[in-house]
């Protein structure tokens, strides 16, 4: 029979410390509803998102009656859609707005894939899709966008960076009175992994299968929790030793809700991605992770630290726990999403320079970070490519999800409700990276790229 | 399909009784039983088999909850436990 004190320690990390799955995406090859024609072939779109995804809302919540456990968000992402605009050429908001309508008629909370790969150049589509992104997003309300920008093997495509700079701020400029909320939908990557269940940079790659399902779980409450119940003079080994064991608990619990669903729904199972991210829910917060490792607030030295060791111990208890791993994987950094992030973030404690050094042993990057609303585009494609450039040659995802609050200053706030949460304007250097963004063309790979 | 029943709260008179009434109500067996009252707190395991049972789960949690008011009460699958806490 089961230890009494296990069975006590799951039900609690579940009523008291924000324990749930918090994605269950499907991903779905839409290959084979490209057409030349793009009315038929958003219509095929359509239609085989109903197909495979029809039951996916109503077998997340059986789970979650069968197993007691939250399920919080069920998604769906998609085939960069610059491959179908490749071949059918047209309007590409058709795209954004045939899967806007296929996500409300099954009910997922976001779908993902309004994408475009253009690390080494672009191809049939891709410019016509960057261009198409304000109005994509200001015209939708559950499509998300991602944009590959960089990898290390390919370098930098700096003529995409300078018109992603561009894009974030017109598609704040689109929506500016909701929030801004477009440019919360889009993110810039370098490294981008093609079977991240998390949005908003869920995509589905071309290597992966024709349907799939990836397993998002997370719980930084716990992880805090089972902290503070550690002696403070426990040393740093005992620390990461216990991030370690309770990773591997959480992954467990991913394990089973994802081998289920994939069973119920008769589709393979993907990936677990282990990532700890946070809410805005008291007491889900990754900044209170590192405050309770032993920092006055998050964002003072000794951050990047704790944050390195805290992603380490992540990845390996659930490495152990799955043989599955993959998608992003470490502890997620939003700012607007997490309560501890927030409160740094308005006494000044954090900055985006801070940010960027933690984005570098983390496993994203500058994340739903609120900036001035009159920051030039060339500034944000800048910090895009000092972004990449940290992903590039350190062979990880990086990314670059920023909100330009138009007409909004300095320690004024935007709110986006719900998951997104809310966060104040954080300063940027305003000195002008003009010229060497206009130059364009390429980073070349670094040595890195020449393991073979 | 195995579940664990988890009962946890001030200790009372006759808890025991309206859990295991719930339980045969639905139909649910019940294979083990551990229990103990540290400082006037009652915590409870109980393992039963829900094979028989007509009701869902969470159909069998809202009973026993509404049975037992001032309890905390948790129906979970037993798969939960032992993915979590047996490598």
């Amino acid at each position: 029979m089961l230890n009494v004190s296990d069975i006590l320690e799951t039900i609690s990390m579940i009523e008291d410390e924000n324990l749930d799955i918090r994605t269950i995406t499907m991903g779905i090859s839409l290959l084979d509803c490209a057409d030349s024609d793009i009315d038929h072939s958003c219509e095929k779109i359509y239609n085989k998102i109903l197909r495979l995804a029809g039951n996916l809302v109503a077998t997340g919540e059986r789970i979650e009656k069968k197993y007691g456990i939250p399920i919080v968000n069920k998604r769906v992402s998609v085939t960069p859609i610059a491959m179908l605009l490749g071949a059918s050429g047209g309007d590409p908001v058709k795209y954004a707005v045939t899967l806007d309508k296929a996500a409300k008629a099954i009910g997922v909370n976001f779908i993902g894939g309004y994408s475009a790969l253009v690390q080494k150049g672009f191809s049939a589509g891709d410019k016509e899709l960057i261009a198409s992104i304000p109005e994509a997003l200001a015209k939708t309300d559950y499509v998300c966008s991602s944009i590959n920008v960089g990898s290390t093997k390919a370098g930098i495509n700096m003529d995409a960076v300078a018109m992603m700079g561009k894009v974030v701020r017109e598609t704040a400029e689109m929506t500016k009175d909701r929030q801004c909320i477009g440019a919360a939908k889009l993110v810039v990557f370098c490294n981008a992994p093609e079977d991240n269940p998390f949005m908003a940079g869920a995509f589905h790659g071309p290597g992966e299968p024709d349907c799939i399902i990836n397993v998002g779980v997370s719980g930084p409450g716990v992880v805090r929790s089972a902290l503070a119940k550690m002696d403070d003079r426990d040393d740093l080994l005992k620390v990461a030793d216990k991030i370690k064991k309770t990773a591997f608990k959480i992954t467990r619990m991913g394990q089973l809700v994802g081998s289920e669903a994939a069973k119920m729904l008769g589709v393979p199972f993907g990936i677990i991605d282990l990532s700890l991210a946070p809410t805005p829910a008291i007491g889900d917060s990754v900044a209170h992770i590192l405050e309770e490792i032993g920092l006055e607030q998050c964002g003072s030295c000794g951050t990047t630290a704790a944050l390195a060791m805290l992603n380490d111990a992540v990845k390996k208890g659930g490495v152990m726990a799955s043989g599955q791993v993959g998608g992003l994987s470490g502890a997620f950094i939003p700012v607007t999403e997490d309560q501890g992030m927030i409160n740094a973030a308005r006494a000044k404690s954090l900055s985006v320079e801070k940010l960027e050094a933690m984005t570098a042993v983390c496993s994203v990057g500058l994340d739903m970070i609120v900036i001035p609303g009159d920051t030039p585009a060339d500034v944000i494609s800048a910090l895009i490519a000092d972004e990449a450039a940290i992903g590039m040659v350190n062979s990880k995802t990086t990314a670059v999800r920023v909100i330009p609050a138009i007409g909004l200053k300095e320690g004024e706030e935007l709110d986006f409700g719900g998951l997104l949460g809310r966060g104040p304007v954080m300063e940027l250097s305003r000195l002008s990276p003009s010229k060497m963004i206009a130059r364009g063309g390429r980073i070349p790979a670094p040595m890195q790229s020449l393991k073979n | 399909m195995k579940a664990i029943i988890t009962v946890v709260g001030k200790d009372m008179i006759g808890i025991m009784a309206k859990v295991s009434n719930v339980a045969a109500e639905a139909q649910a067996n019940i294979l083990e039983v551990t229990q103990s009252v540290l400082d006037g707190y009652f915590a409870m395991i109980m393992l039963v088999d829900l094979s028989a049972m007509s009701w869902d789960v969470d159909e069998l949690e809202k009973a026993l909850r509404k049975n037992a008011e001032g309890m905390q009460i948790h129906v979970m699958h037993e798969d939960v436990f032992t993915s979590m806490h047996h490598v």
